[in-house]
């Protein structure tokens, strides 16, 4: 067979026409996208009072997709008192059961309509339909459904405690998993008894608010759930409200820094869940097909706009050439383009600005020595893109190597010793996760120990479940979402009987 | 003077072994399997799609291997071979038809010198539970009877009690045996319990000389998985890398519909390169799925599905 060619250009046409895949791309028309949205406010849609609005935009093409109310400090004023009114009259009183039953109903609404969700998901961010698809929205509908069944049951959360709602809980969501991240943070508020007043991220609005109608048509009483949307000056307002009995922010580290300043004279309960510069460590036993398959998910997920991604790669010595060699042809299979096409790989960057910060980070580590490696494969003319990347030659105390980029850019170093590979891991500001690839048992357990991360992902990465806590150490910030432990940052807790 | 090499004990400093015993690189389960049902997953439309129906009609090694087959049974099989769908004369032949070597004489008469290779089953298919020069006997019969292609199994009692030797010299025998024909060596990964011991035995079979690794006898409940296939086209792409061999990939049993023969193609075009998306380098080893992708194709053509009943059989 193989050293009879039976032809012929026929088949090699054939193959090269399969292995293109043709544009597959899932329609827009599933979701109604209205050219404005307002402030949704105890349980009204309503605009800003000052009747201020932002525009949103498609990143795959730089087209504005819908006009946004730009939520002011009084518009903040109007929801921290529709959900303290709703937290008085209704939510921390009704029993565990039926706020049960609107979590479920809303985890199962969400369900009905994912499609329309994971589009309008991205549309709105850029991330590939395959990630909005398949872990976006299932995984958020999971926390609203896991968080549903702790409502009635939140007595045995803590063995030897009791714990009540804290009250209204504002809370400040990032851009990069626009939905998923509200479901984390509303999903054990609400089970809790709290309300809440969500801000999300300023260029990725719609999925928010689109959950918020969501929550009206499953019935939640009027101002349990209230959306301002806005930029930081809106997040300030209500990080800063006296009325807030608790702030939950997922985001920069220099955000997170200014909002426990503004918090810290207040008493106001705080979880930051801030940047990270994740080492994936690779020892020279690894699975080798499967570590790289590891890497690549853990900084090219989502464009690297993950916070807990593995940015910093390490890689032991003796197999750092076949590694980086493996991974070089790897990432070449990448696709970057329209990210509503099923088979795009890696969408488009969340904003100009975003786009701008990467390629900075680029030129610098360029101008630093760095031995750049980008894929060859062309992308888009319009819209924010930028090549999946893999820098290397650099000593560690480079900014790439440092700050967090995120974006699709792998920061590479290199050990000798299982105790140099936990130095280096742990030689950074930040504490969100690790990674480690190894096929020995033994050696999973001492590194895994010694690594300052909060989450340490072995023999895999970006694994997500909300039994799971999930956060960060040292600038990372503090505090866990998921589990049970996440579920304590929503209770005032006291023990049983007094 | 100090002497360092690598044999089948692993590596050898001055005649003494260090590494016992013989390792491949490592598989881990979990990563292997998102990753191969992710490739299969990929979205297949439009012009990838005719071309990939079209290609994988190519690729058919259009099989029979039952106690009741008869001479009249492999010319019907043979007909349809040669032109799959009776309505299409363009659509070209498969790649193959794969028979006990009873039959192989047979086929042979009915194909002809045209573009349809026999491929025939040899030395105590599936088992392999004979002596080996009966097995090889078998095998050079085979070939005087006219078969292009020999799809032979391995040892795997010896591979599973470690004489790995003996699975390689007993292959490298069957490549001797033959000669200009072409060896296709089936691993039975369904038996073989690990995705480590699948990459052994492919790395095992493509040194001992085989032309194509096969994954299964199709005589197992499982038989080709996408893991599976994945391991052993990683296996395949390493092994050309160190030594320039090229060695090809041919999945047998379980594929029966389109879908998953365009994931299998997306898979290999991803792990191996179009390079291996031609019948010289990829077979699929079935029966069934040649009808499903007569019946795919002519739906890209009319629109319309037709009564499955429409379709020929044999």
């Amino acid at each position: 067979m193989t050293t009879t060619p039976q032809n012929d250009t026929g088949t090699r046409d054939l193959a090269a026409a399969f292995a293109d895949y043709a544009p597959s791309v899932e329609g827009r028309d599933i979701v109604t996208i209205r050219p404005r949205y307002g402030l949704l406010s105890g349980g009204e849609e309503r605009d800003a009072r000052d009747g201020a609005v932002f525009a949103t935009i498609d990143p795959s093409t730089g087209d504005h997709i819908a006009e946004v109310a730009e939520g002011s400090a009084q518009d903040v004023d109007d929801a921290v008192a529709a959900a303290r009114a709703a937290y008085e009259s209704t939510w921390r009183d009704m029993p565990g059961r039926t706020r049960a039953k609107y979590l479920f109903r809303l985890a199962r609404l969400l369900q009905d309509r994912s499609r329309e969700f994971a589009v309008l998901e991205t549309i709105d961010g850029g991330k590939p339909i395959r990630e909005s698809r398949d872990v976006d929205v299932p995984l958020a509908a999971a926390h609203l459904f896991h968080h549903a069944g702790w409502a009635d049951k939140l007595e045995y959360a803590v063995p030897g405690m009791t714990g009540r709602p804290l009250g209204v809980v504002g809370q400040i969501t990032p851009w990069n998993f626009p939905l998923l991240m509200v479901a984390w943070k509303i999903a054990p508020a609400l089970a809790c008894g709290n309300t809440v007043v969500l801000k999300p991220a300023e260029t990725t609005p719609l999925t928010a608010l689109l959950l918020g109608e969501l929550a009206r048509e499953a019935g939640f009483p009027p101002g349990v759930l209230n959306v301002v949307t806005g930029a930081g000056a809106t997040g300030a307002a209500l990080a800063g409200h006296p009325g807030v009995d608790k702030v939950a922010f997922t985001g920069s580290t220099e955000v997170g820094k200014a909002i426990r300043r503004a918090t810290a004279e207040r008493g106001t309960r705080l979880t930051l869940e801030l940047g990270g510069k994740g080492a994936h460590v690779v020892f020279d036993d690894a699975a080798l097909d499967q570590a790289v398959e590891g890497v690549v998910d853990g900084i090219f997920f989502n464009q690297g706009h993950v916070c807990c991604a593995g940015s910093r790669l390490l890689v032991q010595e003796g197999i750092a050439d076949e590694l980086l060699g493996r991974l070089r042809r790897r990432i070449e299979l990448l696709r970057v383009g329209d990210p509503l096409d099923k088979n795009t790989d890696v969408g488009a960057i969340n904003s100009h600005a975003q786009l701008e910060r990467i390629r900075g980070f680029v030129e610098d580590a360029r101008e630093d020595g760095a031995r750049i490696h980008q894929t060859s494969r062309p992308l888009p003319e319009r819209g924010f893109y930028f090549p999946p990347t893999i820098v290397e030659g650099l000593g560690g105390s480079e900014a790439i190597c440092r700050e967090e980029v995120f974006g699709p850019v792998l920061a590479v170093q290199t050990f000798r010793t299982e105790a140099e590979a936990v130095a280096r891991a742990n030689a950074t500001r930040y504490g969100l996760s690790a990674g480690v690839w190894t096929e020995k048992g033994s050696r999973i357990l001492w590194v895994s120990q010694r690594l300052r991360a909060g989450v340490v992902w072995a023999n895999s990465f970006n694994r997500f479940d909300p039994a799971s806590p999930f956060g960060g150490m040292r600038e990372s910030g503090f505090g866990r979402e998921g589990g049970r432990q996440g579920l304590q940052e929503y209770l005032r807790l006291e023990p049983v009987g007094a | 003077m100090t002497t360092v090499s690598r044999d089948l004990r692993g590596l050898v400093l001055d005649g003494v072994a260090l590494d016992t015993p013989l390792r491949v690189q490592a598989v881990d389960a979990l990563a292997l399997e998102e990753r191969a049902a992710r490739l299969v997953s990929r979205s297949v439309k439009k012009a990838s799609k005719v071309a990939g129906l079209e290609l994988s009609v190519r690729c058919v090694d259009l099989t029979t291997l039952e106690g009741m087959d008869t001479p009249g049974k492999v010319r019907a099989m043979c007909a349809r071979a040669l032109r799959p769908d009776p309505e299409d004369p363009s659509l070209h032949p498969v790649a193959a038809v794969c028979v006990y070597g009873s039959l192989v004489a047979e086929a042979r008469h009915a194909l002809g010198d045209g573009p349809v290779k026999v491929a025939s089953v040899a030395g105590a298919f599936p088992s392999g539970q004979s002596h080996l020069h009966e097995r090889l006997e078998e095998i050079r019969r085979a070939v005087e009877d006219g078969a292009h292609e020999v799809d032979i199994v391995i040892n795997r009692g010896a591979l599973l009690s470690g004489r790995l030797d003996v699975v390689h010299d007993e292959i490298a025998a069957a490549t001797a045996a033959v000669g200009d024909a072409h060896l296709k060596t089936i691993l039975e990964t369904g038996e073989l319990g690990s995705y480590e011991m699948i990459r052994l035995a492919s790395m095992i079979a493509m040194a001992a000389g085989s032309d194509v690794i096969k994954t299964s006898t199709g005589k197992l409940p499982v038989s080709a998985t996408p893991p599976t296939a994945l391991c052993m086209a990683e296996a395949i792409r390493d092994f050309g890398e160190q030594t320039g061999r090229v060695v090809g990939l041919k999945l047998a049993g379980g594929v029966r519909t389109a879908k998953q023969a365009l994931g299998y193609l997306a898979l290999v075009a991803e792990t191996l390169g179009t390079d291996w998306l031609t019948p010289d380098r990829f077979r699929f080893g079935a029966s069934t799925l040649l009808n499903d992708l007569v019946l795919q194709l002519r739906f890209q053509r009319t629109g319309r599905y037709p009564r499955p009943g429409d379709l020929p059989v044999d």
